[in-house]
């Protein structure tokens, strides 16, 4: 708009351009101004993921407030899908965008963005801070390299929900689980996650957590994939999948179609996060009634289940203008207050473990004992920078579970692992 | 052809020259960057790994099964769509051209599905074929996850592509059929050539030109076919089609070397389909119609 009115000045001065110009640059110093003024209140940008509750909105509001005019926090919404979320901060990171102050971290994301000096480390005071009576695997899942790299904000994690109409007692096992449902026939469906995504390796990872394996090696540098608990695992997913007591839709299954098909009353089982409870109550009462939940199936009997750990947490982008400040807000919206918040009224579970004996959370989670128990045990999913590339090989490798041979793709899977480790060729 | 006047022929180049300006900018250094990335050992999360490797992203893509085996499916979702869409759009430009009564709407309805957005029109597709939500299932009286299983996954995208670019293909074929002369049409019949021959005699000998010029377009636009494969089925059960093997190599794990890679492939695939057109089986671009074909 200036440009075009100078040049047009330069030309052929006439009055109406002229006075054009002028008030297009008085527009400007003026708004400048406004900008630039003494009491300016540097405005943060957040991005996190779409909250529909409104309560990471509300948390942000409050510390503006308390905050005394230091900073003003601005909600950029992000898709609901992890995987879209980092496609889209991830590129903006790599070019090195100021306007990303806060960030809204998945769990799997701390070691790519950390390596990539993509977030800024949290001083050692504030980490300290942040660490403080969390429960131990969130502050892991904001770990890497001995650093934390984020407040843990809100977590998550998968339990087993059972009908009690059609279920006496919970089954401590995966294979128990089957056996019951198949035994229950046309009402005893198990709902799991089996599409080529994100969830399958989440599955995975948890079974071959749960059996005593783990995806990388101590250090991170190469594929671990134990033998025998990895063979144990794979079969799991196959008897799973081959099971008449698991519907057909099984290969195209996320969270939400478990959901609703739990919600529909045709199940009698199902492996799913927190969010369906609040959901079935809502939405299919008379399910809801005869919805209970249990700790996540183990692999060995006698050898309680570790069941893969999600969530947020709150990160600050290395390139923000405001660095301090950033930090300040980070560690004021991941404190206990707004994670009471948040899952009072977003039914997001708290990462501090001492919310867990809170009144008005036990409402929100009444099974908040055996939540909080899993979270203690909790898996992280493989931590490396190239978390993305490993999930892929996983997930791509074991889909459709039911055409996995255990002894077959034990060894497949762990040449994917290692090719997705060393960035060697397409996964 | 014409004879070459300098002075002309200068100002030939000098009128299209910023044309061509335009192009190298837009077209030829992409491309050209491209391929120069593709040297390279490049992961955007750790540029100061980035190194020169030469044509190793090349030979790690080539080696890989799941470039070959997404080039099959894009071969099948291409030549699927395609051969369905030349049948039907035939038979649209038919109706088009013959139409005695609301010619105008029965243009403009043909060509409702091509202004649909291609992203609304998989999901809408998606729906349909649902087992719970859709409409498909109860009108077969079947039960099936269509979205499930390879085979039924293919006939859903190639369905979705066939009923969204239909009318693109029957419009250009409506344009060849208008410049069949009436009078040999009507000659024939005078020699007594029914519709049916008339149609495989006289029409479509004079519509080989139009016909591959679209068959062409379709081919080359089918091969890079993304959105309808992301929103339907994300490439899982065995329906990955070239792009989608590029978008996550180069989006998801920001390998910039081995995602280039794919991508001067993909390129190179869709020159050697314009070749093989253009060539093999002569389809040339008369003076009206030159222009750039495909990317």
């Amino acid at each position: 708009m200036i440009g075009t009115g100078t040049t047009a000045r330069a030309r052929r001065p006439r009055p109406a351009s002229q006075s054009l110009a002028m008030l297009l640059l008085a527009l400007i110093v003026g708004l400048g101004g406004c900008d630039g003024g003494a009491p300016a209140v540097p405005a943060l940008n957040w991005y996190v993921f779409d909250e529909p509750s409104g309560a990471f909105a509300e948390a942000a509001r409050r510390c503006a407030e308390q905050s005394d005019g230091a900073y003003r926090v601005v909600l950029q919404p992000l898709p609901a899908d992890a995987d879209r979320q980092r496609e889209q901060l991830v590129r903006r990171l790599a070019a090195g965008d100021s306007a990303i102050d806060l960030i809204g971290m998945d769990v799997i994301w701390t070691p790519e963005l950390a390596a990539a000096g993509w977030i800024l480390p949290w001083p050692q005071d504030l980490a300290q801070r942040a660490r403080a009576g969390r429960i131990q695997a969130t502050v892991d899942s904001a770990s890497w390299e001995d650093r934390l790299w984020a407040a843990p904000f809100t977590t998550n994690t998968q339990l087993l929900w059972y009908r009690t109409d059609r279920v006496t007692t919970p089954p401590a096992t995966w294979d128990a689980m089957i056996r019951q449902a198949e035994a229950l026939g046309a009402d005893g469906s198990i709902q799991a996650q089996g599409a080529r995504y994100e969830g399958l390796t989440v599955l995975f990872v948890s079974l071959l957590a749960s059996a005593g394996g783990s995806v990388l090696n101590a250090d991170g540098s190469e594929p671990a994939l134990p033998e025998e608990p990895t063979r144990r695992a794979l079969a799991v997913m196959r008897r799973l999948a081959r099971s008449p007591a698991t519907p057909p839709g099984l290969a195209g299954a996320r969270e939400d179609q478990a959901r609703l098909a739990f919600e529909a009353g045709g199940a009698a089982f199902m492996v799913n996060y927190t969010y369906v409870w609040p959901s079935a109550r809502a939405n299919a009462p008379a399910v809801a009634r005869h919805m209970h939940w249990a700790r996540w199936p183990a692999v060995a009997p006698g050898r309680p289940s570790r069941v893969a750990i999600g969530g947020i947490n709150l990160g600050v982008g290395a390139y923000t203008e405001h660095p301090e400040l950033a930090l300040r807000a980070a560690a004021c919206i991941a404190g206990a207050e707004h994670q009471r918040l948040a899952a009072r009224r977003g039914g997001l579970p708290p990462t501090t473990a001492a919310l867990y004996d809170d009144p008005a959370v036990r409402e929100t989670f009444p099974f908040a004992d055996l939540l909080r128990a899993t979270l203690q045990d909790a898996v992280q999913r493989p931590r490396t920078p190239l978390y993305n590339d490993v999930s892929l090989a996983i997930n791509r490798t074991l889909h459709p579970m039911a055409n996995i041979d255990p002894e077959r793709d034990a060894a497949r899977l762990r040449e994917a692992v290692a090719r997705a480790l060393h960035s060697r060729g397409l996964l | 052809m014409k004879p070459a006047d300098p002075t002309e022929e200068r100002l030939g180049w000098l009128l299209c020259s910023p044309a061509v300006l335009a192009m190298l900018v837009v077209t030829a250094y992409p491309i050209l960057y491209a391929v120069w990335l593709s040297l390279f050992r490049y992961d955007l999360r750790f540029p100061q790994e980035r190194a020169f490797v030469g044509l190793a992203n090349y030979a790690g893509v080539l080696t890989s099964p799941v470039w070959w085996e997404s080039l099959a499916n894009t071969a099948v979702i291409t030549l699927g769509s395609v051969s369905l869409e030349l049948v039907l759009g035939m038979g649209l430009a038919l109706v088009m051209h013959r139409v005695l009564f609301l010619r105008r709407s029965v243009r403009a309805a043909v060509l409702v599905p091509y202004a649909v957005i291609t992203v609304v029109a998989a999901l809408a597709w998606k729906f349909a074929f649902d087992p719970v939500t859709g409409f498909v299932n109860p009108w077969l009286g079947v039960e099936h996850a269509w979205l499930t299983e390879r085979w039924s996954a293919f006939v859903v995208i190639i369905l979705t592509e066939v009923w969204k670019t239909t009318p693109f293909m029957a419009l250009l074929l409506l344009a060849g059929l208008t410049l069949v002369p009436q009078d040999l049409l009507d000659a024939a019949r005078v020699d007594g050539a029914n519709a049916v021959q008339r149609f495989f005699r006289v029409t479509l000998p004079l519509m080989t030109n139009t016909l591959l010029v679209a068959l062409l377009f379709r081919t080359l636009d089918a091969f890079r076919i993304f959105d309808t494969v992301y929103v339907q089925t994300r490439g899982a059960q065995g329906t990955e089609t070239v792009s989608i093997v590029g978008y996550h190599a180069l989006v998801t794990r920001l390998n910039l070397g081995l995602g280039s890679a794919v991508s001067v492939l993909i390129f190179a695939c869709v020159v050697a389909i314009a070749v093989l057109f253009v060539r093999g089986f002569g389809a040339s671009f008369s003076a009206q119609e030159s222009g750039e074909d495909g990317q």
